[in-house]
C-alpha cells in the first residue's frame, strides 16, 4: 500500500544543537503507528515538522507520494494532518459544542454565529466516533477522558487522513485508555492515519501495527508490532540492552524501630485504612492504576490534602501532619508528579528554586538571606546532581525536561529529609539515597522500574492497599497482571 | 429540573433574587420607591456607569488584568466635545458621532500597546489614564464650563411618557437609560451571535488554542480596546447632558466602581466568562443601593461601605462553595 507520508533523511538543529539527525518514518494510510523515544529523543521537534510548525534544514516529506518543498503549518491541516498536543487546546470555559464548531465555524468564514449550525457541526463529528458528550455542558467540567474525546472530535470537522496523539495516555484512566483506543480502531476503519507518540511502553502498544524508534535525533527502527518485545524496545530506546540489577535492601545494622509507621490512615473519597512501614535504607514502591489512590496517599503524607484519620510515625514518634510545613519539619521530602505545576517556579532561577526550601536555614543574625551560604548551598546541589547549567541564575524554565527534574529533588534533598516521596520520576541517585540511609517511597505505574529499583511493592486499588509484594525474584510481568487484574 | 438547577447554579440568578430581596425591603421602608418617577431617576443617573460597564465586560472576558484608562477617556471626551461644539456649533448627533470617533481613537491606542508590547492591561491604562487626564488638564487647566450649548440640555431634558408630578413638576423616562440599553443589546448580539464575539470567550479561555483555531487575536483584542473607547466617548456625551455642566475630575474615580459592578455580574477576573445580563444586574444592583440608601436617609457615605461589604460577601461565598466542591470531590472510589 502506498504511503500516505513519508519523511527521508530528516534534520534539524537549533542554533548549532542537533535535535533530528537523520530521521526516516513512513505512515500509511489507516495505519496505527506509535512513535517512541525517551524525553529529548525528538519526539516533539518531528511532530512539529510534520504539522509544519517547524522547517526541516534537510531532508524531503512526501504526502501521498508527492513531494512537499515548503509545508507550513496550514499546508499541513489542508493536507488532513492534525496535532492533537498534551495540553489539548481546548477553551474550558466554552460548551463542547462550541470547542468542536469553533475552528470549522472559521474555516467556513462567517462572522455571524447560527448555533443550529454549530451543533449539527458537533453532533456530526460525535456520531463519527460514536460518541455521546452533552454539547452544552462547560469543557473545563468534564473528566479529562472526555475532553480527549472532545479534541478528537474537533479533528474530526476537518477533512482528517491523519492524526498526530502527543502523550494522549498521560492521565488517563485505563477506562479512558479503552476508550480511545476504541475510538482509534473506529477512525482506522474510516481510513484515517493514527499515530501516536510516546515516551513509555504503555497500552498503546497493544492496537499499533507498527512502532518506530528514535533516539538521540535518529530513527534506530521501524517494526511490526509482531516482531517487538519489551526487551527488545527498550534496547531500542536507551542504546543499552538491559542488564538489569535489581536493588538489593540490606538492612541498617542499628535500625531498630521503623523511619516510618501508617497505621489505619484514611481520607474520605481519597483512599482507606493504609498501613505499612517503611525502614531507614529501604524503597518501597507504591503502584496501581491512576484512580488508584496512590497519588493521593502521597498528597496526605506530605500535607498537601492531609488525611482525615489514622496515625503516622516518624522514628516511632507520632506526627500530625495538617499542612506541608508539618511534614518538612517531621522530615518527609515530596517530588510531584508534575515538575510544571508543584514544584517550581518556572521563571525563578535555578538557585531560588533550589533554596526556596530552606530559606530558613540561611538566615544572617538579622534574619535575611546570607548570600555566601546561598551561592554555597547552590553550588553543593548542583554539583551533588550534576544539574547541566551554565550559571544557577538563569531561569528553570530555560532548562531541558531532565534538568528541571533534577532541580526539583535538589530543592527537596536540600531540607535534608529522612523520608523522600517520589511521585512518578525514578532517578538513578535514588539508591545511593537510600545507602546513605534515607527511606524512600517511590510511586509509579511502570511496574519495570518499581520492580528494578524497589526491595517491596505496595500493591494500591481503589483506595486500599490490597497486597504487599516481595520484589525479590519477582518477574515485572508477573506484577503487572496484578495490578491490571485490579483495575 | 436539570433547568432549574443550571438557573441555580447562575450567579444571574442569586443577583436577581438578591435585587428583587432588596426592593421589597426598600418599598416597605419607603413606598415612593417602586414608582415610576423613582426608577427613571436612578436609571438615568446610573445610564453612564451602565454603558461603561459594557466595555469593561469585554475586557475582563478577553482576560488578563481590567482596563481602567475609560473613564479618563470619557472625561476628555467630555471636555473635547463641549469645547468643539461651543467652538463650531452643531448638533447632538455629530456630538456623540465626534465622541465615539474620539474614544475609539483612544482606545485603539490602547489595544495596539497591548497587542504589541505585551504589557498587561492594567499597566498600560495606568499610563494612558494618566497621558490623556493629565494633556485635558495642561491644555485647559482644569477650568470648569458652565455654559455648555444648548443641545446637550435640550437632549437632556426629552422625556419620553412625560407625567405630571403632585408637587407640579414635569417627570418621565430620559434617553439616557435607552442609550445603555442600546449599548447592552449591541453587546449582546456582538457576545453571542458573532465570530467575533466569540473569539473574546475563546482568546479568555485559552489565547494559545484560539490562535491554533485561526482566531486572529491581535484583531479581536484591538477590536475590544476599540470598544471600550468608543463606548466611553458616547458615556462622556451621556454624562455631560445630566449634569449640565463639565467639572473636568468628575468622571475619573468611577472605575472601581464599574469593575465591581461587573464582577458582581459575575464576570471572571481570571478571563473567560461573564455575560452582559451579569453585567447590566450588577450595575442595577449599585443603583438600587444608592437610591434605597438616600430613600431610607442614610448618609451617602454608607454608600461606599456597602458595595464593599456586597462585593466581599459575593466573592468569599463563590470561594466558600470552591472550596467545599474540592473537599466532596470524590478522587477515588473505595471499595469495600
Amino acid at each position: 500500500m502506498e504511503e500516505f507520508l513519508q519523511l527521508r533523511d530528516i534534520r534539524k538543529s537549533f542554533v548549532g544543537v542537533y535535535a533530528l539527525k537523520g530521521v526516516d518514518f513512513s505512515i500509511r494510510p489507516n495505519e496505527i503507528h506509535c512513535l517512541v523515544g525517551e524525553n529529548g529523543s525528538g519526539k516533539s521537534t518531528l511532530i512539529k515538522i510534520i504539522s509544519g510548525v517547524l522547517q526541516p534544514d534537510s531532508g524531503e516529506i512526501f504526502v501521498e507520494g508527492r513531494k512537499m518543498d515548503h509545508m507550513e503549518a496550514a499546508a499541513s491541516l489542508a493536507r488532513g494532518i492534525h496535532v492533537i498536543y498534551q495540553d489539548l487546546s481546548l477553551f474550558p470555559n466554552l460548551s463542547v459544542a462550541e470547542n468542536i464548531a469553533l475552528s470549522e465555524i472559521e474555516e467556513i468564514g462567517r462572522s455571524l454565529i447560527d448555533w443550529r449550525q454549530v451543533h449539527s457541526i458537533a453532533r456530526a463529528a460525535m456520531e463519527r466516533i460514536k460518541v455521546d458528550i452533552p454539547l452544552e455542558a462547560l469543557v473545563g467540567e468534564l473528566p479529562i477522558g472526555l475532553q480527549q474525546l472532545v479534541a478528537i472530535c474537533r479533528a474530526l470537522t476537518s477533512d482528517l487522513k491523519l492524526l498526530i496523539l502527543d502523550e494522549p495516555t498521560a492521565s488517563l484512566t485505563k477506562h479512558d485508555i479503552d476508550n480511545l483506543l476504541r475510538v482509534v480502531r473506529d477512525m482506522q476503519q474510516a481510513g484515517i492515519a493514527v499515530m501516536f507518540v510516546s515516551h513509555k511502553l504503555n497500552e498503546i502498544f497493544e492496537v499499533a501495527e507498527r512502532i518506530t524508534v528514535l533516539r538521540d535525533g535518529v530513527s534506530v527502527g521501524t517494526l511490526p508490532r509482531e516482531e517487538l518485545t519489551n526487551e527488545k524496545l527498550v534496547g531500542l530506546m536507551t542504546g543499552k540492552t538491559i542488564t538489569e540489577t535489581r536493588f538489593a535492601f540490606e538492612a541498617m545494622p542499628e535500625a531498630g524501630q521503623p523511619l516510618l509507621e501508617v497505621r489505619g490512615l484514611s481520607k474520605k473519597n481519597n483512599f482507606a485504612d493504609i498501613s505499612f512501614s517503611l525502614s531507614a535504607g529501604e524503597i518501597v514502591g507504591i503502584t496501581g492504576v491512576i484512580g488508584s489512590g496512590r497519588t493521593e496517599l502521597a498528597l496526605a503524607l506530605f500535607g498537601i490534602s492531609p488525611a482525615d484519620e489514622g496515625e503516622i510515625l516518624v522514628d516511632g514518634k507520632r506526627v500530625t501532619v495538617r499542612n506541608v510545613q508539618d511534614a518538612v519539619d517531621a522530615g518527609i521530602a515530596y517530588v510531584p508528579e508534575n515538575r510544571l505545576v508543584q514544584g517550581l517556579i518556572m521563571k525563578q532561577s535555578v538557585a531560588d528554586n533550589i533554596i526556596a526550601s530552606v530559606l530558613k536555614r540561611i538566615l544572617t543574625p538579622l534574619r535575611l538571606i546570607d548570600p555566601q551560604q546561598r551561592r554555597h548551598r547552590v553550588e553543593e546541589w548542583v554539583e551533588a546532581l550534576g544539574i547541566k547549567v551554565s550559571d544557577a541564575d538563569v531561569p528553570v524554565q530555560t532548562l531541558s525536561g531532565g534538568n528541571q527534574q533534577r532541580v526539583v529533588i535538589a530543592k527537596w534533598l536540600a531540607t535534608n529529609p529522612k523520608i523522600l516521596i517520589l511521585d512518578g520520576p525514578t532517578v538513578g541517585i535514588i539508591r545511593e539515597l537510600a545507602g546513605r540511609g534515607m527511606g524512600v517511597l517511590l510511586i509509579s505505574d511502570e511496574v519495570g522500574e518499581v520492580v528494578t529499583n524497589c526491595n517491596r511493592i505496595l500493591l494500591m486499588r481503589s483506595g486500599r492497599i490490597r497486597s504487599e509484594i516481595r520484589a525479590e525474584g519477582i518477574h515485572a510481568d508477573e506484577v503487572q497482571r496484578l495490578v491490571e487484574a485490579g483495575a | 429540573m436539570n433547568v432549574l438547577k443550571r438557573l441555580l447554579r447562575q450567579n444571574e440568578a442569586y443577583l436577581g433574587v438578591l435585587i428583587v430581596v432588596l426592593c421589597i425591603v426598600i418599598t416597605i421602608a419607603n413606598p415612593s420607591f417602586l414608582t415610576f418617577e423613582n426608577i427613571a431617576g436612578f436609571l438615568k443617573s446610573y445610564s453612564m456607569i451602565g454603558i461603561m460597564a459594557v466595555g469593561t465586560l469585554f475586557v475582563l472576558i478577553l482576560g488578563g488584568t481590567p482596563d481602567v484608562s475609560f473613564t479618563a477617556i470619557a472625561q476628555v471626551v467630555e471636555y473635547a466635545v463641549v469645547v468643539m461644539t461651543l467652538a463650531f456649533g452643531g448638533n447632538i448627533f455629530v456630538a456623540i458621532l465626534a465622541a465615539a470617533i474620539m474614544g475609539t481613537i483612544m482606545g485603539l491606542v490602547n489595544g495596539f500597546v497591548i497587542h504589541y508590547f505585551r504589557v498587561p492591561t492594567i499597566i498600560v491604562t495606568i499610563a494612558t489614564f494618566n497621558i490623556y487626564f493629565g494633556m485635558m488638564y495642561v491644555i485647559t487647566r482644569g477650568k470648569l464650563i458652565n455654559n455648555i450649548p444648548i443641545m446637550f440640555k435640550q437632549f437632556g431634558n426629552v422625556l419620553l411618557f412625560p407625567t405630571q408630578s403632585k408637587i407640579g413638576g414635569t417627570y418621565g423616562l430620559s434617553l439616557h437609560p435607552l442609550i445603555w440599553l442600546a449599548a447592552l443589546l449591541i453587546g449582546w448580539f456582538i457576545l453571542r451571535r458573532t465570530f467575533l464575539g466569540r473569539s473574546i470567550y475563546a482568546m479568555g479561555g485559552n489565547e494559545v488554542a484560539a490562535e491554533r483555531v485561526g482566531i486572529r487575536t491581535m484583531w479581536t483584542r484591538v477590536f475590544v480596546f476599540a470598544f471600550v473607547g468608543l463606548l466611553s466617548g458616547v458615556a462622556g456625551v451621556v454624562h455631560v447632558s445630566i449634569v449640565q455642566s463639565v467639572v473636568p475630575n468628575i468622571i475619573v474615580g468611577k472605575e472601581l466602581e464599574v469593575i465591581a459592578a461587573v464582577v458582581i455580574g459575575g464576570a471572571s477576573v481570571f478571563g473567560g466568562r461573564g455575560t452582559i445580563t451579569g453585567t447590566f444586574l450588577g450595575v442595577l444592583l449599585f443603583a438600587i443601593l444608592n437610591n434605597g440608601l438616600t430613600l431610607l436617609s442614610i448618609s451617602s457615605y454608607w454608600y461606599n461601605v456597602t458595595i464593599g461589604v456586597v462585593i466581599t460577601t459575593a466573592i468569599t461565598v463563590s470561594a466558600y462553595q470552591q472550596l467545599r466542591q474540592s473537599r466532596t470531590r470524590v478522587n477515588v472510589k473505595i471499595e469495600a
